[in-house]
């Protein structure tokens, strides 16, 4: 087992210096100097120039790239807003708890609300609850987050002034975005448990369970749902992930102090190393948070256990 | 039948038919089908895929997947009680209790998340009255009885090899000492080699249990091997029933022949195979009459009208085919 | 020797030519069974056609300000009423069909392309091309699709073209995954060692062996491409990025609506309820078409 996790962590490496030279690059390529950007419009040329040489933005890009790799990992610098001056990482890390505790809240509704749907829907193919658990799903993935989140807001908010639109301090603060956010994971977990489940259940070591005997309450309990779960385990850790990344918008809907609001923000005053932060930064989330889930999976399966001992 | 062999009967099939009934059209897995299997007796149940020999065996059990499948008509008589009106309850007390099974492919039979002593112990738990600790002692037993040391009873079965993991439901079927084993082709997914121990042990714990058996397969050197009596199943139907030795030295119905016929002799320097010509017929379409008649070579008019019964040509041997039979001078 | 093979053969043809339609046929005979799949066919054909004739459609030119008639709510005159600058919802809306499904189709055929052919090459020649490709497309896939989206369309700027290709490549990596894993299992069938005994070339067994065999997966994944490519590009347009006023995204209406929606819901509710059906309706379609291309379904 522990050779498993230090090899899954090793490979863990190439991608997110992948991630973080896609990120790099973009950000290259992005029109503006960078110097002048963060200097201003007033510096004069040989600040300019001066700034350039200091910085290492006269080099080749790959040699750029590697001074980039060299600062995020030793200083964990990876570079300053051109608005604030101040360092990515601070701004990001200031707002990221915000993201995550969302995040967090709505990867816990999605499944206590995707799971036992999902596995009801399975039982009863063709009845009414599955039909209209399929039909509320397939509405949940077709929606926009934004959109929900505004809908939400209308009704809860404006129409019967329940809960506050915005701000995510309080319990009651949270359970709107929580909610917009989460639509579409639990339409995923519900989706993806139910099919999970009706294959699980055709298969042959169902019927052995059956052929000893056995109650169908267990049959479907404990023989079906431990193997039906294996496929939704990793659905659950992508749609993390997802949700770090559907975060953007709910946060600027909801007016939540989050890196996606931050990212919004940036986005529209061009202050893109603020931006090329911020995805790296949330791909890393998402990385470290595959290899949580793949490690969880390892647990639960023991045919993936087994390979590693 | 005299009062003797009523008397030892163990398992009557009277008169079975079994549907599938989908949007495509009803398949006729299996028609009007009568058999009967005596105490500490081996029936051999043969045929080519899709004849219904594992739809009767799981009609047996009660599994037929509903929807689509639907018991029409028909009883099974098991002990001298009718499964077909037994309810939920007391035909779990019977599925592995007194009636077991052994699924063709042991690559999935097996729960893959469960290790082997756990999976063999459920069973025990469900019809011994014994505790946890007890019932993985039973398993451990068990794995033991059928050549798996004990010390890998608490692996997974992706851990063993097909061969194993045969070994490994063979163990789980046993566990309980069933009146009735049905192994449905126990050996096909599993190489010649292994096969052959796998059936041999078959053969001695099915002695040791003194247990009677339905064996399912399609190949004849194995009925030869461990068979007592011999059912031929064709489109849904029995065609040929008889002992062993009657069937293998004087086959009557034209398909058995044709079965026959297709084993390749080494004595007999021929360039091609003897086929029976054609193919199966479409279960959602069968022909009319008796459903061999458009490939049988001694088909006559009536062959196409009128639904042979089966008719007895003597000791006990019943094949469902009059030309062959008046042949014979058995109608 | 040879007539009993032709036996068995005759009758093999015979039986398989009498259950055997059309494979387009067959798909939409399967098709018809599923209502939602089939309402959600009737939902885009319909929002095609609307792209199509916008001009002849639409009540009013979409950019048409009316300054007399700011926030109406809908009226005879105004069926789905008015917005801030008193322009037409309902007009605006059927121009922006046009964009959306552009932006989904054009974004989902660069995917396509793009990935299809990495895919191809990967699964086909296998070895270190194969993981080279691979490994890549790991690395784009360990960023979340709308978050690289955004990446690439911060760095490009705003733009419908633009917005075409950041979420075009962010969806990339699904297309090469999907055509390589159907390519790896249709590399290995008989008929394409056949194809290549009797000399064909490797482009050649790609185009006409390898691509057509794969088209039932490639089909789905397009299918629910276009749907997540709609909803992401009203996504960036929504935080800005996309498609700028006073060209009519439907994002871009629902983020211009926002700041109104206390007062004047119906600028938000509409344009969110068309991004939701045309979503939904390509689900549906999606969904039915997976079923209906399944081989396992077959009877």
């Amino acid at each position: 087992m522990i050779r498993y996790i230090i090899r899954r962590v090793l490979f863990l490496i190439p991608v997110l210096i992948g991630v973080a030279f896609c990120v790099f690059t973009l950000l290259y390529l992005t029109p503006g100097d960078p110097a002048r950007m963060i200097l201003g419009d007033m510096a004069t040329e040989g600040a300019i120039q001066e700034f350039r040489a200091k910085e290492g933005l006269d080099k080749p890009f790959l040699l750029q790239f590697g001074h980039y790799i060299y600062k995020a990992v030793t200083q964990g610098d990876i570079g300053r807003s051109y608005i604030t001056k101040r360092p990515v990482m601070h701004e990001i890390m200031t707002v990221f708890p915000a993201t995550l505790k969302l995040s967090a809240f709505a990867i816990v509704v999605a499944i206590l609300i995707g799971l036992p749907c999902g596995i009801l829907s399975a039982i009863k193919q063709y009845s009414i609850f599955d039909t209209i658990t399929m039909i509320f799903a397939m509405v949940g993935l077709s929606m926009p987050v934004f959109w929900l989140g505004l809908l939400l807001i209308l009704y809860f908010s404006v129409y019967l002034r329940w809960l506050p639109s915005s701000g995510f301090d309080t319990f009651k603060a949270m359970i709107l975005p929580s909610l917009a956010l989460s639509a579409q994971s639990i339409s995923m977990i519900t989706r993806m448990t139910r099919s999970s489940m009706l294959e699980v259940v055709r298969a042959d070591y169902i019927r052995t369970a059956r052929s000893k005997g056995q109650k169908e309450s267990v049959v479907i309990w404990i023989h079906a749902l431990h193997n039906a779960l294996i496929p939704v385990v990793t659905l659950c850790g992508l749609q993390f992930g997802h949700l770090l990344a559907g975060a953007i918008l709910t946060e600027s809907i909801f007016a939540i102090p989050g890196v996606g609001r931050l990212m919004v923000e940036s986005i529209k005053m061009r202050d893109y190393p603020m931006v090329q932060g911020g995805v790296l930064f949330v791909a890393v989330a998402f990385s470290v948070v595959n290899l949580l889930v793949d490690l969880v999976y390892a647990y639960i399966d023991p045919r993936i256990k087994a390979q590693y001992k | 039948m005299d009062a003797n062999t009523q008397n030892n009967l163990l398992l009557e099939i009277q008169d079975l038919t079994i549907q599938y009934i989908t949007d495509a059209g009803t398949v006729h897995a299996v028609e009007n089908l009568n058999l009967h299997l005596g105490h500490g007796e081996t029936l051999g149940f043969v045929g080519e895929t899709g004849a219904g020999k594992t739809t009767t065996a799981l009609g047996i059990m009660r599994l037929i997947p509903s929807p689509p499948g639907v018991v029409k008509s028909g009883k099974i008589i098991f002990e001298g009680q009718n499964l077909l009106e037994k309810s939920e309850p007391e035909m779990r007390a019977i599925r592995g209790g007194k009636i077991a099974m052994i699924f063709q492919d042991p690559m999935t039979s097996l729960n893959p998340v469960m290790t082997v002593d756990k999976q063999i112990a459920e069973m025990i738990k469900l019809h011994k009255n014994v505790g946890e600790a007890e019932s993985l002692k039973l398993a451990g037993d068990m794995l033991e009885l059928v050549g798996i040391r004990r010390e890998r009873m608490h692996d997974y079965p992706h851990q063993f090899s097909g061969g194993m993991k045969q070994r490994v439901v063979i163990a789980i079927a046993l566990a309980c000492d069933p009146g009735l084993l049905i192994a449905d082709e126990p050996t096909t997914a599993l190489d010649v080699t292994i096969q052959a121990q796998v059936l041999e042990l078959m053969k001695k714990l099915k002695q040791q249990f003194d247990a009677s058996m339905i064996l399912i397969t399609h190949d004849l050197g194995i009925v030869a091997d461990i068979c007592d009596k011999v059912a031929i199943m064709y489109a849904g139907r029995v065609v040929e029933y008889a002992d062993k030795r009657a069937l293998y030295s004087n086959p009557v119905h034209p398909y058995t022949i044709g079965l026959f016929n297709s084993v390749p002799d080494l004595d007999d320097d021929k360039e091609a195979l003897n086929v029976i010509p054609g193919l199966m017929p479409d279960p959602m379409d069968l022909p009319a009459g008796c459903t061999f008649h458009p490939r049988c070579t001694c088909a006559a008019e009536q062959c196409s009208k009128t639904k042979p019964a089966m008719i007895d040509v003597g000791n006990g041997h019943f094949a469902a085919c009059p030309i062959r039979a008046k042949a014979l001078g058995a109608a | 020797m040879s007539n009993v093979a032709d036996t068995i053969h005759d009758a093999g043809t015979a039986y398989v030519r009498k259950k055997k339609r059309g494979a387009l046929a067959e798909v939409l005979f399967r098709l018809r069974k599923s209502p939602l799949a089939m309402f959600g066919l009737c939902v885009i054909l319909l929002l095609i056609f609307v792209a199509i004739f916008a001009d002849l459609l639409a009540p009013y030119p979409y950019q048409k300000q009316n300054l007399a008639h700011m926030f109406e709510t809908p009226s005879k005159q105004f069926l789905l009423g008015t917005d801030e600058f008193g322009r037409d919802i309902l007009s605006r809306l059927i121009y922006g069909a046009r964009i959306s499904l552009q932006v989904g189709f054009i974004a989902v055929g660069i995917a396509l392309v793009v990935g299809g052919m990495l895919g191809a090459v990967a699964g086909y020649y296998s070895g270190w091309i194969d993981n080279g490709i691979m490994r890549v497309m790991d690395v784009l896939l360990s960023i979340p699709q709308t978050l690289l989206a955004i990446a690439i369309a911060a760095a490009l700027g705003p733009g419908l073209f633009n917005l075409m290709i950041a979420v075009g490549i962010s969806a990339v990596p699904n297309y090469a995954r999907i055509v390589r894993g159907s390519v790896l299992s249709i590399r290995e069938m008989e008929f394409i060692e056949a194809a290549r005994a009797v000399g064909s070339s490797d482009l050649r067994i790609i185009l006409k062996h390898i691509i057509p065999n794969s088209m039932a997966p490639i089909i789905v994944q397009s299918t629910l491409g276009v749907a997540s490519a709609i909803l992401n590009a009203a996504g960036l347009s929504f935080i800005g990025l996309g498609i700028q006023p006073p060209y009519p995204e439907w994002g871009a209406m629902l983020s211009g609506g926002r700041q109104y929606i206390r007062d004047y819901p119906h600028l938000t509710l509409y344009p969110g309820l068309v991004i939701m059906f045309t979503i939904l309706a390509l689900n549906f379609l999606g969904d039915g078409l997976r079923d209906a291309l399944d081989p396992k379904l077959k009877r």
